[in-house]
């Protein structure tokens, strides 16, 4: 299935525009305090781009200055090449799906849906159509006459959706959607979302924290940390090759070795860490002198487990199982080094079905290839 | 914790809601008195009732405090909501705290400094302007209407500060200016307590005493006003039947107030717990075996990069 990642990704690569959406050196100060630290961005027409990161740091306000309800205290912001500055929200042509959805309490799901067009002075009868059509997009036209609170979780949040699709905007915003849902349907509700997006065709900045739910709906996708963006890419792209700790270990999970550099070429680098018996050996080049400090981080899918001493040099440890979690498909080994550190590695069903694996207490050793570690100079 | 025993509880709640009701029961019983001692019991009769519908100084005066009362709620309203909801939403301004203080005061300052200054406001208004003239049914709605005002105002901006911003900025978002947002979506969402104010207004200066006393002029007696003047010259049964209906009337609004709210409460209960049915079942059509495995197959990228495990 990582087929669908890479489909989903391929075309937004190769739609290399000027950028749709461009958000240029913005910095947010809420008095003291810098909630945006120089941010910029480029969103390609009909891309669905997730603003991923931890509480606090600052997607929301991003997404709040694309708006309108906040102004950047330094930056511009274009959308199709219009400076927005000093156009107010209501004038903007952006419509955003709120976290709680607001969807108004004292109207019906057809007025609900209808306000947009209703302030903007469309005649009566096209209100009506408009207001159908989206209402059949979201497969909500049964609940028209409706009040809010007469509706599931699910279907309040089609709703929101309809409202914000009606004015066919030029940029969606989504903040946190999925984040009011209850865990049982929220993975069928993202596949919808992304379906209706799709079908709509709208360019839709999505707001975040959960790195499952970007990494499943997101075209590309803007890792954020205190402020700053720290690695922008596709979610193969992000996953594969982060370009820092933060990066590393805030999608996924991943092991991180401590290390300096002792060789760089072009298509190789060797690195020394403290601690392991034999170097890291990594087929790519970095640049970066000699004597650097770096991390290497290898996945823990990319992780074998041996009993033998591995045939290879480089990118060997030794250790003892400290922790086996059966996960179902695969199993979660965790192994003491023998400093101490932990190293997590993931063993296939298969593995585990063939009655190899080793088991709790089992000295084994620790490896993988050349191509699974990625060096992190940040 | 001490458990009191039953009888105990029972007897203190009894004497407590006897010292409250008693004497208003006394009053209903005394009203259908036919003497005209208040105090001695002659038999049952209806005659006070009577003679209210043709007392005309107390009809007019009745009319006239409801006219009051109408026009100071809704005068009221207009501007303790708008205060309320300045001083809610444009918070943290130089000042604030001293204006919601200001807004506070008059809640606790006693009726009768704001009566005489009010009095000595519009006497020397009267000298200076030469307006208003005299005093009135105009001076007394705007006293009720300064003594209502902040009442209003507190309800409205304590409504207003629970409310979540994210209604009004999703009609702005959708294209309503900030002036169409507060009466087309905020207003709409605390019109309970925009209610609230209104009835509480109402009352206030429906009854209201002191004030009324210091403003009025000749023609423009309200019915605390005929009450009271008339009460000092003696107890008397007629006002124990006007009180007996006052108090049918309050008791038949409140009742049919809250038998209303309940309703409308149980039935939003009841659809929101049906909405949350409707949920669960879709919930469970999700795990119909062909739904599942699409919803399985499609999961798998997501699953797969978070645990990190390589088809
Ligand atoms: N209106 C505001 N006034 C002051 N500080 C704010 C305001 N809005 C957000 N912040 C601060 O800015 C930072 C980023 O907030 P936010 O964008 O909401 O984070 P996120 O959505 O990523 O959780 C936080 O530290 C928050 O406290
Ligand atoms: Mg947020």
């Amino acid at each position: 299935m990582n087929v669908q990642i890479q489909e989903r990704s391929a075309p937004a690569a190769g739609r290399q525009g000027k950028g749709f959406v461009q958000v240029i050196d913005v910095v947010k100060k809420f008095g003291d305090a810098v909630a945006l630290n120089h941010v910029s961005l480029t969103i390609e027409k009909n891309e669905l781009f997730a603003l991923l990161g931890s509480s606090g740091c600052g997607k929301s306000t991003l997404l709040r200055i694309l708006a309108g309800f906040e102004t950047a205290t330094e930056g511009k912001i274009l959308i199709d090449g219009e400076d927005l500055a000093r156009v107010p929200p209501y004038h903007r042509p952006v419509n955003m799906m709120f976290q709680s959805y607001a969807l108004f309490p004292h109207m019906t799901v057809e007025r609900n849906v209808g306000f947009g067009l209703r302030q903007e002075g469309v005649p009566k009868n096209e209100i009506a159509e408009r207001v159908n059509e989206a209402l059949d997009l979201v497969q909500m036209r049964r609940f028209a006459q409706r009040k809010p609170h007469q509706l599931s979780g699910g279907q309040q949040q089609r709703v929101a959706l309809a409202r914000s699709l009606v004015k066919r905007p030029k940029l969606l915003l989504l903040d946190e959607p999925m984040s009011a849902l209850d865990k049982k349907i929220r993975q069928q509700t993202q596949f919808e979302l992304m379906n209706i997006l799709n079908k709509v065709g709208v360019t839709c900045v999505m707001v975040t924290h959960d790195q499952e739910e970007a990494m499943t709906m997101a075209d590309r996708l803007a890792v954020m940390s205190e402020g700053e963006v720290v690695q922008i890419g596709g979610p193969t792209e992000v996953y594969e090759y982060p370009n820092s700790r933060f990066s590393a270990e805030f999608i996924g999970s991943t092991n991180l070795f401590d290390g300096v550099v002792v060789e760089d070429e072009p298509d190789h680098v060797y690195v020394e860490a403290p601690g392991l018996p034999a170097r890291l050996y990594i087929n790519h080049g970095i640049t970066g002198p000699l004597g650097m400090n770096v991390s290497v981080s290898v996945r823990p899918e990319r992780v074998l487990l041996s009993r033998a001493k591995p045939q290879q040099p480089y990118n060997w440890v030794q250790g003892a199982v400290k922790d086996v979690a059966y996960m179902g498909s695969y199993a979660l080994y965790r192994v003491e080094l023998g400093n101490g550190r932990m190293v997590t590695a993931n063993v296939a069903g298969l593995v585990l079905s063939q009655g190899e694996a080793p088991s709790y207490g089992d000295e084994v050793f620790v490896s993988w290839s050349e191509s699974s570690g990625v060096v992190l100079t940040k | 914790m001490i458990k009191p025993s039953k009888p105990m509880s029972v007897s203190v709640l009894g004497l407590g809601y006897l010292f409250l009701y008693l004497p208003i029961i006394l009053l209903v019983i005394y009203s259908f008195n036919e003497s005209k001692l208040v105090t001695v019991w002659s038999g049952f009769s209806t005659k006070w009732y009577a003679t209210l519908l043709d007392d005309d100084e107390l009809i007019t005066a009745a009319w006239l405090s409801l006219k009051i009362a109408l026009m100071t709620a809704f005068a009221s309203v207009v501007i303790g909501t708008w205060g309320g909801f300045v001083l809610a939403r444009f918070g943290r301004f130089r000042m604030l705290t001293l204006f919601t203080a200001m807004i506070n005061a008059p809640l606790v300052i006693p009726e009768v400094i704001q009566g005489i200054s009010l009095l000595l406001l519009f006497v020397a208004m009267e000298q200076l302007l030469g307006w208003p003239q005299g005093r009135g049914v105009f001076t007394i709605w705007i006293g009720h209407v300064m003594l209502c005002v902040s009442y209003v105002a507190i309800i409205v901006q304590s409504r207003v500060k629970e409310l979540n911003l994210s209604y009004e900025e999703a009609a702005m978002d959708l294209g309503a200016t900030p002036f169409k947002v507060f009466f087309v979506i905020t207003l709409p969402l605390i019109a309970q307590a925009l209610i609230s104010g209104w009835l509480l207004s109402f009352t206030l200066s429906l009854d209201d005493l002191v004030l009324t006393a210091f403003l009025s002029g000749p023609g423009s007696t309200t019915l605390p006003l005929v009450v009271f003047s008339r009460v000092r010259l003696g107890l008397n049964p007629e006002m124990n039947a006007l009180a007996t209906i006052f108090i049918l009337l309050v008791t038949i609004g409140v009742v049919a107030a809250n038998q209303y709210m309940r309703a409308a409460e149980r039935k939003r209960a009841r659809e929101m717990r049906m909405a949350f049915q409707s949920e669960s079942t879709l919930a469970e059509t999700d795990n119909s075996p062909v739904m599942a495995r699409q919803a399985e197959g499609a999961s798998k990228p997501a699953l797969l990069t978070r645990k990190g495990v390589q088809s």
